[in-house]
This record gives C-alpha cells, sequence and structure tokens, in this order.
C-alpha cells in the first residue's frame, strides 16, 4: 500500500487552519463580515460532501468504473491511459484524493465520444444557462413580485382573483406545455418572437468576452446581435419563469397579507402616511424578506438549466448539452454536469443566507 | 361649559363575512359582523374616557373607527366641532396631527425593519419638518419618555417590552396631539412595568394637556386611570358614568358582574364574586332583545324581546336596562374600598 504523509500532514495543517479561522471569525462577534466569512468557511464541508456523493456515483456505484469512463467503444490502450490518469487501481480513499484534487484542478474527465475535455465543454454551454437562467429570475422579480404586491392590496377583487388564477395555472403547467403553447402562439400564429436557438442562423456571434451572447453584444455594442438575442431570449425565459411565478407571487402576496395585519401598518395610517407610502415602505420592505430567500434558493433551481425547455427551444445550455450526452451514453460528461449543478445549488443557498441575515435586522448575526 | 372634544353620534361599524360564492348566492343575504352597534358618546377636553369590556366586545374596533383607521358603516363623528367622518384624502391626513394611536401589542406594532430614532420621527417627515428641527423634537420626546438617547439607532427588538411601548407613546405623542386613544395599552406587559407605563401617561396627560380614550379590559386599570368611564357589551354601550359612581354603584348587570371580578387584595375587604354564566354572544347573530340576556341573573320576559335604550338614570349616570333603577337600592358587593390603588394626583377635571 502506497503511503503518502505528505499529503496526510498537509491536508491536517490545512483543515486546521480553516477550523481555527472559523473560530476567530465566530469570537469576533460582531458584524456581517464575521457572518459572511463563516458561511464561506462551511461552503468547505459541505463541497466535501457533495464531491463525495458524487465520487460515489461515478466511481464506487459504477459496476464497471474504467469502462464507464472510457465509453463503450474505448480500445485497451486508451483504457490503461485512462485508468492511469483517474487512478483507478488505487485504494478507493486514495481514489476520492485523486478525484478531488482532480475537480479542483479542473480536471473533469474525457468525454468519450469527442475527446474533448469535460470542463471545457461545459465552459461552453454553461454561460447560455447562466443567461437564461438570470433573465428568467429578472422576469419573475419584474413581474412575479409586483403581482403578488397588486394581488395583497386588492385582496378578494376582481385584480386578485385574476392574479391568483394566472400564478396557479402557470404553476401547475407543465414547463413543456407552456413552452410548446408560447412556441405556437407566439412563434408559429403572431410570429412575433423567434423559437429556436441564441441567436438567428443570419447573424454572426459577437466577440466572446463572457460568453453570454446578451451581455458580449451590449459591451461589444454590437446591435443588431443584441436585439437579435434579446428577442431569442423571450420565449424560453418566459416558459421557465412561469413555474416560478406560482411560487414567488404566491409567497410575496401570502406575506403581504400577513404583515398588512399587524399594528404597525395601522400606526403608520395614524402617522399621517399617504397610502402608497405605507403599502411599499413598511409593507412590501418587510414582505420581501422570505421572497428573497426563497428567490435565492430558486436560483439554484434555475442554474441547474432545464433539460427539457432547453431542448424545445435548442438552446445552447448545459440542459442541452446533458439530454445529447445522455443519448450518447458520455458518462464523464454527466457526472460533470452533475457536479456542476450541485455546486450551483450550494452557492445559490449560500447566497440566499448571507442575503437573508443582511437585509432581516432580526437575524443575530 | 365643558368642551367637548369628541363627539361621536350612533356609530356602526360591521365586518363583512366571507363566505362562498355559492354560500352567498343561496343565503342572498350577507352575514355582517355588528362590531359596534350605534355607539354615542363624548368625551371632554382634558378629560379620560375608559371604555371597559370583554374580548370581542367591539372596544378596539370603536377606538379604530373614531380615529378613522377603519372606514365606519355609518354614523358621524366631530372632532373639536369638525365633521371628520365624511373626510377623505389630504383634507383628513391634517387631522392626524391632533389624534394618535398606541396599540396594544408592543412586539407588532413598531416596523421590525426601521430603527426606532426613524420611527419616532417619520411623523414630523409625513408633514413637512426641517431636519434639525425634527431631531431636536426627537430627542426632546425620547427624554419625556425616559428612553436612552443614544440607543435610538437600534432596531425594535433589541429593546424590552415596556421600552417598546414607550417607544410606541413617544411615536404618538410626536405631533404634539390632542387626543389620544390607548388600546390596551399595558395588556401585553408585566405588572411592574404597566405601573410604569400608566404613570407615564398620566404625567403627559398633565404636562400636555391631553385627552385620552383609554381602552381596557381591565376595571383597575380605568379606577386608576380613568374620570369617566363606560361599559362595552357585545357592541353596544350598557352603562357611562363617573369612574366613582359606576363603580360603587353599578346599574347594569354586566356592570356588577364586572366590578366582582376585580382582585382584592385584602381579604377581609373581599367579596363573593357573581359570575356571569354562559356563552359571550356571537357579534353576526346578536340575541334579540337586550343582548346581556342570555347570560343575565335578573332576565325577565321584557328583556327578551325589546331592546333597553341607555337612559339616565341618576344625573350623569346612564344605563342600558330596563330595570336599572331597581339596582339602586339593591344590595351589591361594596365597592368603596380601593385598597389596590396607590395614591394619584387627581387630574384636572373639566366643568
Amino acid at each position: 500500500m502506497d503511503c503518502h504523509p505528505d499529503w496526510v500532514c498537509t491536508s491536517t495543517i490545512i483543515v486546521k487552519y480553516l477550523c481555527d479561522a472559523y473560530t476567530n471569525l465566530r469570537e469576533q462577534q460582531t458584524g456581517t463580515i464575521s457572518y459572511v466569512g463563516r458561511r464561506l468557511l462551511l461552503i468547505i464541508p459541505v463541497i466535501l460532501g457533495v464531491t463525495l456523493v458524487t465520487f460515489v456515483i461515478s466511481f464506487v456505484t459504477v459496476p464497471n468504473p474504467v469502462r464507464a469512463w472510457a465509453g463503450p467503444r474505448a480500445t485497451p490502450g486508451a483504457i490503461a491511459a485512462l485508468s492511469a490518469r483517474y487512478h483507478l487501481h488505487d485504494p478507493i480513499y486514495m481514489q476520492y484524493y485523486w478525484y478531488t484534487v482532480n475537480l479542483v484542478t479542473g480536471n473533469w474527465g474525457l468525454v468519450p465520444s469527442s475527446g474533448r475535455e469535460v470542463l471545457s465543454d461545459i465552459a461552453l454551454f454553461f454561460p447560455a444557462t447562466l443567461e437564461l437562467a438570470f433573465t428568467s429570475l429578472l422576469i419573475v422579480i419584474l413581474i412575479g413580485i409586483p403581482l403578488g404586491f397588486l394581488a395583497a392590496t386588492y385582496r378578494g377583487r376582481m385584480p386578485d382573483h385574476l392574479i391568483r388564477f394566472f400564478y396557479l395555472g402557470a404553476y401547475c403547467s407543465p414547463p413543456f406545455f407552456v413552452a410548446l403553447l408560447m412556441i405556437l402562439i407566439f412563434g408559429y400564429t403572431l410570429r412575433i418572437f423567434p423559437t429556436q436557438g441564441e441567436l438567428s442562423a443570419s447573424l454572426n456571434f459577437p466577440a466572446h468576452i463572457t460568453g453570454m451572447v446578451i451581455i458580449d453584444s451590449l459591451l461589444t455594442q454590437n446591435w443588431p446581435d443584441f436585439t437579435d438575442a434579446v428577442w431569442h431570449i423571450v420565449l424560453p425565459a418566459t416558459s421557465l419563469s412561469m413555474l416560478y411565478f406560482g411560487i414567488i407571487t404566491r409567497v410575496t402576496r401570502a406575506s403581504l397579507l400577513e404583515i398588512l395585519e399587524k399594528d404597525f401598518i395601522r400606526a403608520a395610517f395614524a402617522k399621517g402616511l399617504g397610502k402608497r407610502t405605507v403599502l411599499l415602505k413598511h409593507g412590501l420592505r418587510n414582505a420581501m424578506i422570505p421572497t428573497v430567500t426563497i428567490l435565492g434558493v430558486l436560483l439554484g433551481g434555475l442554474l441547474s438549466g432545464s433539460v427539457v425547455i432547453e431542448t424545445i427551444f435548442q438552446w445552447p445550455g448545459i440542459g442541452l448539452y446533458l439530454e445529447r450526452s445522455i443519448l450518447s451514453f458520455d458518462f464523464p460528461s454527466i457526472v460533470g454536469v452533475a457536479v456542476l449543478i450541485t455546486l450551483g445549488v450550494v452557492t445559490a443557498n449560500l447566497v440566499a443566507d448571507i442575503l437573508y441575515a443582511l437585509i432581516d435586522p432580526r437575524i443575530k448575526v | 361649559m365643558t368642551e367637548n372634544i369628541l363627539q361621536v353620534k350612533n356609530l356602526v361599524k360591521y365586518f363583512p363575512v366571507s363566505h362562498s360564492i355559492l354560500a352567498r348566492v343561496m343565503r342572498r343575504t350577507a352575514l355582517q359582523v355588528h362590531a359596534v352597534d350605534d355607539v354615542s358618546l363624548t368625551i371632554a377636553k382634558n378629560e379620560t374616557l375608559g371604555l371597559v369590556g370583554e374580548s370581542g366586545s367591539g372596544k378596539t374596533t370603536f377606538g379604530r373607527t373614531v380615529l378613522m383607521l377603519e372606514r365606519r358603516t355609518s354614523g358621524t363623528i366631530t372632532f373639536q366641532d369638525q365633521t371628520i367622518s365624511e373626510m377623505k384624502g389630504d383634507e383628513l391626513r391634517a387631522f392626524r396631527k391632533k389624534m394618535q394611536i398606541v396599540f396594544q401589542d408592543p412586539y407588532s406594532s413598531l416596523d421590525p425593519r426601521t430603527r426606532v430614532n426613524d420611527i419616532i420621527a417619520e411623523p414630523l417627515r409625513a408633514f413637512g419638518t426641517r431636519k434639525d428641527a425634527e431631531k431636536e423634537t426627537v430627542k426632546r420626546v425620547a427624554t419625556a419618555v425616559n428612553l436612552p438617547i443614544d440607543g435610538l439607532s437600534r432596531f425594535p427588538h433589541e429593546f424590552s417590552g415596556g421600552q417598546r411601548q414607550r417607544i410606541a407613546i413617544a411615536r404618538a405623542m410626536v405631533l404634539e396631539p390632542q387626543f389620544i386613544v390607548l388600546d390596551e395599552p399595558t395588556s401585553a406587559l408585566d405588572s411592574s412595568v404597566q405601573a410604569q407605563i400608566l404613570n407615564l401617561l398620566r404625567k403627559m396627560q398633565e404636562q400636555l394637556g391631553l385627552t385620552y380614550l383609554l381602552i381596557t379590559h381591565n376595571v383597575g386599570v380605568v379606577r386608576y386611570m380613568a374620570n369617566r368611564m363606560t361599559v362595552m357589551y357585545c357592541g353596544k354601550l350598557v352603562e357611562m358614568g363617573s369612574t366613582r359612581e359606576v363603580l360603587e354603584q353599578p346599574l347594569h348587570p354586566y356592570t356588577v358582574a364586572l366590578i366582582s371580578s376585580i382582585p382584592q387584595p385584602d381579604p377581609t375587604k373581599r367579596v363573593k364574586t357573581m359570575p356571569v354564566t354562559g356563552e359571550v354572544p356571537s357579534a353576526v347573530n346578536p340575541p334579540r332583545g337586550c343582548r346581556f340576556n342570555p347570560r343575565c341573573r335578573h332576565v325577565q320576559d321584557k328583556c327578551r324581546v325589546i331592546e333597553p335604550a341607555l337612559r339616565e338614570i341618576l344625573p350623569g349616570h346612564w344605563a342600558a336596562c330596563h330595570f336599572a333603577e331597581e339596582f339602586i337600592s339593591m344590595d351589591l358587593p361594596p365597592q368603596s374600598q380601593k385598597s389596590s390603588s396607590p395614591p394619584s394626583k387627581t387630574l384636572p377635571r373639566a366643568g
């Protein structure tokens, strides 16, 4: 058995250092910085746990890991090379060590069918998903929250009924159904929005700065590309956000209704404040607290892309990439996307935690 | 002649009970909660009127409707000889400076996301005070209610219950109103803190010449604070008069029951309680005739059919009971021994 005293010592030193840092931050007891710092440090054990799970899925539960990682059509030479690369003949704990090192250094595996690095494939496809996720988030925030606000202020009257009908319908409809419906109405019948891809075939992609077409074309002031890309993103983003309207609008409405029953709202009216000031400043600001945290968690869900939506609209994001990988039995790609999604969800939860502490002064930070 | 700061005539406030559409269609008439049913009273300047009643009697709704924080169903409210019940918008907002309210629950009556100095300063900002004058006023008001000035930039949850209620009082006082509705100001506080708050309120009333409508279910508080009191039951007033007279000589069976339930610390002076039997009536479907008749021990047939009007039985002492005169001579539990009330300075009485 190979002993590696070096990495044992190094790991112990690193762990000890991190624990000390955590305790120091905790003892500071003041302010948001220590809270954020502690949250960030806590990410590390979470990610280690995540990698353990993905490792088990990738190497332990698979009956023949070599075959899975090399692909169904690999030559013996390729198999031998890959075994060495992934250290598949080492004891299991060593495999885990090398696995985490590989993850951190960017060695996420080779795609059997194309021979490319998984990470470069993901880097190619991820920006489109990011773009779609943020646009959906923007739609949900800009439309969903005001709708929830309106539904609460006009409670029991027609606007409330209409809005509730809308978000309940949106929430219960399967995303693919909504997507196809929108394509049918807006794409084919009314011909307002394009239905496929990120950019029209006739245009060239803008210079690759971030990978997100809208941002890149904005930065390079490429206006034809910009308008075209915006037009293209409308249908996919709206279909994706339909589901989230049901959650965000409903939560905003419910928490605003609860807040409006409280005495401090009446007190605000008694002070002589106008209706709009009271509703927005005292009502909505307090009602936003649960909404924002849910938004943070939902962002994790949005970042994991939607295989269905991206496939229907042929949107070049990781959902589409995942679909293709599954169809071509590319095991490393599938695992790579799974790791990415998990990291995305963990990050989104971290952001939600931090936001929650920042905006609610009652949370002891 | 006493100057009346507030006059309420035949105030009615009903809340609709929401049913499913089907039930409403089938029933044809919508059900209403009769929270306040034809209440009339006047409050003179510098006076404290105690409004007593059990939970669900409509007293909190009355307090809020009088300040136009709830829309009234019918009736008139006259404040300083001006009818405010018809007013809306900016016209009504001008009156907010003169009439204020302190709420019962110090934990939900302050915006948890606003700092305390902003909470107190907000009424000033709503009416356009200059920044330096604003800071001055906030400091002055905070010292008047014994709040630590350097701690004002904190959030409400960092203060204790008594301090939070003092913040609420400071907020009510900052616009220098003339009339304040105190909606159970001490019910959510410990007894030691209650005394502090009540004394503070009395001190401010003396210093600033305020008029209070004190809403409470605690007769002891009314005895300590109010010079006149009125008893409310199921949306209607059943007795009204000076505090001393109502407590010594109650003319309505409900008042008698309320008074007999006041705890007396001196065992030699304790009296047998006269418990009220029966259940609180539903405000949606109040009993016919006198609303107290299902629980009254002196009930007669007339009570179940005809609703008694509030009439003046003795000078300045009103009661809504068909047989109120008989209570004058009845042998009721003696109430003149008020051993638990601390020495009180007499409030300036009008008239």
